[in-house]
């Protein structure tokens, strides 16, 4: 018989054997897990492979706690969205496979604490890579958060990969008015690591949707030490590191507030809508064909007329310093706005408010129709401009939309 | 205590950790360089918490671990990034560590395997920041020759070094950085190893081979061994982190002698019916008017438990290795609950505990003659769990010697630490691609030569003694030695040694920055030195200036010191000297000679060499003498 993956298996070698499981290989060795644990690989040309034993099927190990047994009718409804951000891991030591967990009886093995908190209904939405969410996903996401509040969901964690968690709960912030908290979480390292932050900012998201803070928010940690997680608005967080756990911070505004761990006390930092305040409402209309352009030194305009020539129908400009582009490019503005696309100016500065009152750059970029972003993030300003298209076409209600403030994405005074 | 371990069925293994002394460490670029705590410039804590498992077996060790919810601070310093952190991916393996493993496997006749995996092995005692340890088989399937034949090498592992236990305060453990992501190898033989001489010379042998590279570190905790000992009714014990290995071979004995004693223990308490109550006794009444401090101080909001052993009277106080008892190892056990140790009435009365308090105490767990009550005093629940781990070890007495890890203590006994690890709990590290080792590459690997063969040629090509041989051949600076001996080959091979290994490592302890004299420097000192124009006495003077005025040189030194250079400024003294002692001269003909060189010498010790003087004086005497006939 022919030795098939995770099959026993001895691989002999110039007079050398091996024994173990034959793993699967990404290039044309063979992989073999030995009875130690570690992992060879070995070069097939004068290998020969014996089947000893074929692979176990039967001795997957499943614990069957229900999540129905553990349920406290004295703790809130909390529902769990998943979307491909794992909160919970399972690994199987004898082939190093790693799984996602989406159940909720396994999200609560892996993370008992949660149990303390909440009742929870898990539902897997997608399961993608975060970068490729799309537009069309926000909807879909729209809708069930939607869907779950009005069936008496009390609180709502999304799990989210962390690449585009900001896009995505800012897209949320428009399409939603919630009564109730919409948590999005995630984990910066890997939930099969035991060092992973997945338990934490999951124990710190439940805490939140249980709470009175009736927003969009971002909750993962806020340091590198399990100290605490930061609460931030969804329109007013990015992402600014690569890998570390404290990657996502808020930016020109302070953050709704902290979660002290393991104590899970919540501390507030600035003002927030309260839960029930809100009456729940969708708006789940977007306009996904609406680009980000950053202008660097020398950018040439030919990127800002493609956009205006192939139908796009807003456009974001991520300029500099106050927020400004070449004045080569402020024709191309005027062209665009008089064809009836939004263009709205934000900084690449991240920090900081647009300002094109200052300098004649601005007065003329202001002058051929564009918008100040105010202290908007550039992608805030994208996912909003969607969003607006999506309410409206007509370009003045559009770039009125843009000036006020709809979810906290805007700020009268600029915070130190 | 001595024994005859082929009848006993003794078997050992050993397993060495050795840091590797590589330029970055294997995952980043920081240094592989020690800091002082005081150092660290950034602090932060984690938790850590096991991942689930599909694994149908379940880990004691693992099991074990979770109990405990620890905070671990971490001290980073310049020299520890990100990586060290556990807040950024690694790097790609070290590709030096890799050359490095592949020269130790080629020593040890090992296979190496075609592709390297990084694996993580979960830790999570703290000591890693993810969590892990990263770690890859290099080879398998080498031997290394012995006295009683070959030894087989299992395994040959490249692996991350753990962080530094600073200090353990009981809910949280402080680890230092640095030390963290060092390369290691780690090296297993098989259990061929027949005697506690025989485990001595295989690690000794290890040891030269790994010293032999020159890409190993050195010093204190660059190299740890463990140990894995049975015997044929024994169990396998794995004791951990022998820094001496000196101390191997009693740590042999002691755990053969250990085995030993736990079997008959065994088989005598099954022959008494012995047994094993597991019903825990609230003594505290009986102690509420004790005189005993410990206990007193543990009662303000605590409890006295008790057990009874049916049967255990005299084993509990049982010796199985010098100083620990049976009693010893319950209490090893108690103590994983928090607890500070345990009574057993074996020992008692004592430490305050009177007569009629034991008495009492035996009457509340209902102890008949020949059976031991077992009792301690703490908060409830650390005194639950003390008494429940006692139970199960006085249990194991029953059955079998139990498999566990040990602790190697310094005076050669070993103490509890955990359930031996179960499988391995390994999973592929994504973050790190496999490397590839081709035929070519580990062809290429040159092989150095061994310190033993080393030490025979500075004995057949340099005349010195074994002594001085090894102490040069062993040492870092045996490369500077062939330098200097082969830019001076008439200098004085064990002159050189002496210099380099005794000279200059004292100059240091004086806190001459003697880091400062470069090869260029001996050469020169050795030259003059051959020639005579420079004493033996004044070496270390000359390398002192030296190592203070580096950029001056050598010359300088001498004219500082008033010596070398032309011989004319002696020759005129020995002349005024031969001169004015003439008579004496015409006395004694040739033989003048050893008196007047002491004469020369009381003025000139240090700055002339005495062969030197020795030749002149004789020199001028016989041409006076010649001149007189
Ligand atoms: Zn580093």
């Amino acid at each position: 018989m022919q030795a098939e993956e995770y099959d026993k298996v001895r691989v002999e070698i110039k007079g050398i054997a091996y024994e173990g499981t034959l793993m699967p290989s990404q290039t044309d060795s063979i992989v073999l897990k030995l009875k130690n644990g570690y992992n060879i690989g070995i070069k097939h040309e004068f290998a020969t492979i014996t089947l000893l034993e074929k692979k176990d099927e039967t001795n997957k190990l499943k614990d069957t706690v229900s999540a129905e047994k553990r349920k406290n009718e004295k703790l809130p409804r909390i529902s769990i969205l998943s979307t491909g951000g794992t909160i919970a891991s399972k690994i199987d030591y004898r082939t190093g496979a790693v799984t996602s967990q989406f159940s909720a009886e396994d999200i609560l093995l892996a993370i008992p604490e949660l149990e303390e908190i909440a009742n929870y209904n898990c539902r897997m939405i997608y399961s993608i890579l975060s970068e490729n969410m799309r537009p069309s996903y926000w909807v879909e996401l729209a809708r069930a958060v939607y869907e779950e509040i009005k069936n008496g969901a009390e609180g709502i964690i999304i799990t989210h990969g962390t690449d585009t968690m900001m896009y995505t709960a800012t897209a949320l912030s428009f399409m939603i008015e919630t009564p109730v908290p919409v948590v999005l979480v995630g984990s910066q390292r890997s939930a099969d690591r035991p060092s992973s932050d997945n338990a934490m900012n999951a124990i710190c998201a439940a805490v939140v949707a249980t709470s009175d803070i009736a927003e969009v928010c971002v909750v993962m940690h806020g340091g590198t030490s399990d100290e605490f997680c930061h609460i931030h608005r969804g329109t007013k967080v990015r992402k600014m590191h690569t890998s570390r756990r404290d990657a996502f911070q808020s930016i020109n505004s302070k953050p709704i507030g902290r979660i002290e761990y393991p104590s899970r006390e919540i501390k507030m930092l600035s003002s927030y809508v309260k839960r029930g305040e809100k009456k729940l409402a969708l708006h789940d209309r977007i306009e996904p064909k609406c680009a980000l352009i950053k202008y660097a030194t020398g950018a040439s305009n030919e990127s800002l007329l493609f956009h205006v020539g192939s139908g796009y129908k807003g456009i974001v400009l991520e300029g500099t310093g106050l927020g400004h582009v070449s004045t080569e490019w402020i024709p191309l503005i005027k062209t665009a706005t008089d064809a009836g696309i939004p263009v709205i100016l934000t900084s690449q500065c991240i920090n900081g408010r647009v300002c094109d009152r200052v300098y004649d750059t601005g007065r003329d970029i202001l002058k051929a129709g564009a918008i100040e972003g105010e202290d908007m993030l550039p992608e805030v300003a994208l996912v909003k401009l969607m969003w607006a298209l999506g309410e409206s076409k007509d370009i003045e209600k559009v770039n009125n939309t843009m000036r006020a403030n709809i979810a906290g994405e805007i700020t009268r005074s600029t915070c130190l | 205590m001595s024994h005859d371990y082929r009848a006993l069925g003794l078997k050992a293994g050993l397993e060495i950790h050795q840091q590797l002394d590589t330029k970055e460490k294997l995952f980043c670029g920081c240094p592989t360089l020690l800091r002082d705590t005081k150092e660290s410039n950034f602090e932060f804590f984690r938790y850590l918490r096991p991942t689930q498992s599909e694994m149908g077996v379940v880990d004691r060790a693992a099991l074990e671990e979770v109990k405990l919810t620890k905070r671990f601070i971490y001290k980073a310093y310049d020299t520890t990034c990100l990586v060290e952190n556990d807040e950024e991916p690694p790097r790609e393996l070290n590709q030096e560590a890799v050359d490095c493993s592949i020269m130790i496997a080629r020593l040890l006749n090992m296979n190496i395997v075609d592709e390297l995996y990084t694996m993580r092995k979960i830790v999570i005692d703290g000591s890693n920041t993810s969590g892990f340890q990263r770690t890859g088989l290099v080879a398998t399937h080498g031997h290394l020759e012995s006295s009683h034949g070959n030894v087989g090498i299992d395994v040959l592992c490249l692996e991350e070094e753990a962080a530094q236990k600073v200090e353990d305060r009981g809910d949280s453990v402080v680890y230092s950085l640095d030390r963290l992501g060092i390369p290691l190898v780690e090296i297993g033989t098989a259990p061929d190893i027949v005697s506690p001489e025989h485990a001595r010379e295989v690690a000794e042998k290890l040891g030269m081979i790994l010293r032999s590279t020159g890409k190993v570190k050195r010093g204190l905790g660059t190299i740890r061994q463990d140990i894995n000992i049975s015997i044929a009714e024994g169990a396998r014990v794995e004791i951990k982190g022998v820094q001496d290995l000196s101390l191997i071979e009693t740590i042999v004995e002691r755990e053969a002698a250990r085995q030993v004693a736990l079997a008959g223990i065994k088989k005598e308490l099954n022959s008494r019916n012995a047994a094993v109550s597991n019903k825990i006794h609230d003594v505290t009444k009986v102690f509420s008017n004790t005189s005993s401090k410990v206990i007193q101080k543990s009662l303000k909001g605590g409890v006295v438990y008790a057990i009874n052993l049916p049967g255990f009277a005299g084993f509990a106080g049982k010796e199985i290795q010098p100083g620990r008892r049976l009693g010893t190892e319950f209490s090893d056990r108690a103590k994983k609950s928090g607890v500070g140790g345990i009574f057993h009435t074996d020992e008692l009365p004592n430490y305050g505990i009177t007569d009629d308090e034991v008495d009492a105490l035996r009457k509340a767990v209902g102890a008949k003659d020949g059976d031991c009550a077992v009792m301690v005093a703490d908060t409830k629940e650390r005194a639950k769990g003390a008494l429940e781990a006692v139970v199960i070890r006085a249990r194991e007495a029953l059955v079998c010697i139990p498999e566990e890890t040990r602790r190697a203590l310094p005076d050669g006994n070993s103490a509890y630490m955990r359930p031996l690890p179960g499988a391995a709990r390994m999973y592929p590290e994504t973050d790190v691609p496999p490397v590839e080792i081709t035929g070519e590459r580990i062809r290429n690997t040159k092989l150095p030569e061994l310190i033993e063969q080393r030490i025979e040629r500075y004995v057949r090509d340099f005349k010195l003694n074994g002594e001085m041989a090894g102490q040069i051949a062993r040492s870092a600076n045996f490369i500077l030695f062939e330098n200097i001996m082969h830019s001076v080959p008439r200098a004085s091979a064990t002159i050189v040694v002496r210099t380099l290994e005794t000279t200059l490592y004292e100059l240091n302890k004086e806190g001459v920055p003697s880091g400062n004299i470069n090869e260029g420097h001996l050469i020169q000192l050795f030259r003059l030195h051959s020639e005579g124009k420079v004493p033996n006495e004044a070496i270390g003077e000359v390398l002192k200036i030296i190592a203070c005025k580096p950029e001056s040189g050598v010359d300088s030194a001498l004219r500082e010191l008033g010596i070398g250079g032309s011989t004319g400024g002696l020759e005129s003294i020995i002349d005024k000297i031969v001169e004015s002692r003439m008579d004496f001269i015409r006395e004694k003909g040739m033989n003048s000679v050893g008196p007047l060189m002491g004469v020369v010498m009381k003025d000139m010790r240090g700055k002339v060499s005495g062969q030197e003087v020795s030749r002149l004086l004789k020199e001028k005497i016989s041409k006076k003498l010649d001149t007189i006939k």
